[in-house]
């Protein structure tokens, strides 16, 4: 049997990860990257949840969340590589100024 | 083999985990950007399985369409564009180690304690509604259509002009500047 606490700690190790990827990565990209390990183990807990209460509405949540992550992934790419035009780099740390 | 057949879901559990995981920590290890998106690849897969296993089968579709898919060959594509020629040998992670690590892993703790708080509690209810409308057994795709045609139709058509939104703005952003096209 498989309960809703295996999910749920799976679901933390995995936003663990991809909080530290997001906050230790010097480059953008893997930063992205972790943004994205974050929103999927929150879709783990979403649909793990959904199975416990046999409700179907976290399941329409993740489908959204699924949306909203596409949705950031091309404005974030595409910020990504409007910097690297302007820098010929990605590694956030070089992004210091406010204005260019 | 009778306590393998007992914990199928278990093992199959485990396996799934352990895949998603492994990729999860392939992308905060693994130095070059293309290796650590295929890594994320096999996380997105192995997540994609769980939610098979969670009676979730049109979220697994959509899992492997939209992130191993499209978000994965966004990601490749840029990584590409991008072509970062001087990894390996800048630093590959920001400075203040010890802060950031003290921080991930009390945020790790607190989450993990709140699914072991969680763990043993009521057994899962019937996963009958998961899979059925209006008391007849459909299956999970035509019962999640259901409920975003009806329930769920204004948040539904929201999310489809944010689509549209972020895809202009993408646009937006990834134009040259004209300084940069006259030269």
């Amino acid at each position: 049997m498989v309960t809703i606490g295996h999910y749920l700690v799976l679901s933390s190790v995995l936003f663990a990860i991809g909080a530290g990827g997001v906050l230790l990565r010097r480059n953008g990209i893997a930063t992205l990257l972790g943004i994205e390990l974050m929103l999927n183990a929150a879709n783990v807990a979403f649909v793990a949840f959904a199975k416990q209460h046999g409700n179907l509405e976290g399941q329409v949540v993740v489908f959204f969340v699924m949306a909203v992550a596409a949705a950031e992934v091309a404005v974030g790419l595409a910020l990504l590589v409007a910097i690297f035009r302007r820098l010929q780099s990605i590694d956030v740390d070089r992004l210091s100024a406010m204005r260019w | 083999m009778d306590f393998l057949v007992a914990h199928f879901s278990q093992a199959v559990f485990l396996f799934l985990a352990f895949f998603s995981l492994g990729g999860a920590v392939g992308v905060v290890v693994l130095r070059q950007p293309v290796h650590a998106a295929l890594s994320l690849l096999a996380s997105f897969l192995g997540v994609a399985g769980l939610f098979v296993l969670a009676r979730g089968e049109f979220l697994a579709a959509v899992q492997v369409l939209v992130y191993a898919g499209g978000v994965m060959v966004l990601f490749l594509f840029v990584i590409m564009f991008v072509n970062v020629r001087a990894v390996g040998k800048e630093a590959q992670y920001l400075r203040p180690l010890v802060p950031l690590a003290v921080v991930g892993g009390l945020l790790f703790s607190a989450l993990a304690l709140t699914a072991m708080w969680a763990l043993g509690r009521r057994p899962p209810a019937d996963a009958f509604p998961l899979v059925s409308v209006a008391g007849q057994e459909v299956g999970n795709t035509e019962a999640v259509g259901w409920i975003l045609y009806r329930e769920y139709l204004l948040p539904f058509e929201v999310v489809s002009v944010l689509l549209l939104v972020a895809m202009v703005g993408a646009i937006v952003l990834g134009r040259k500047p004209k300084e940069m096209e006259k030269a």
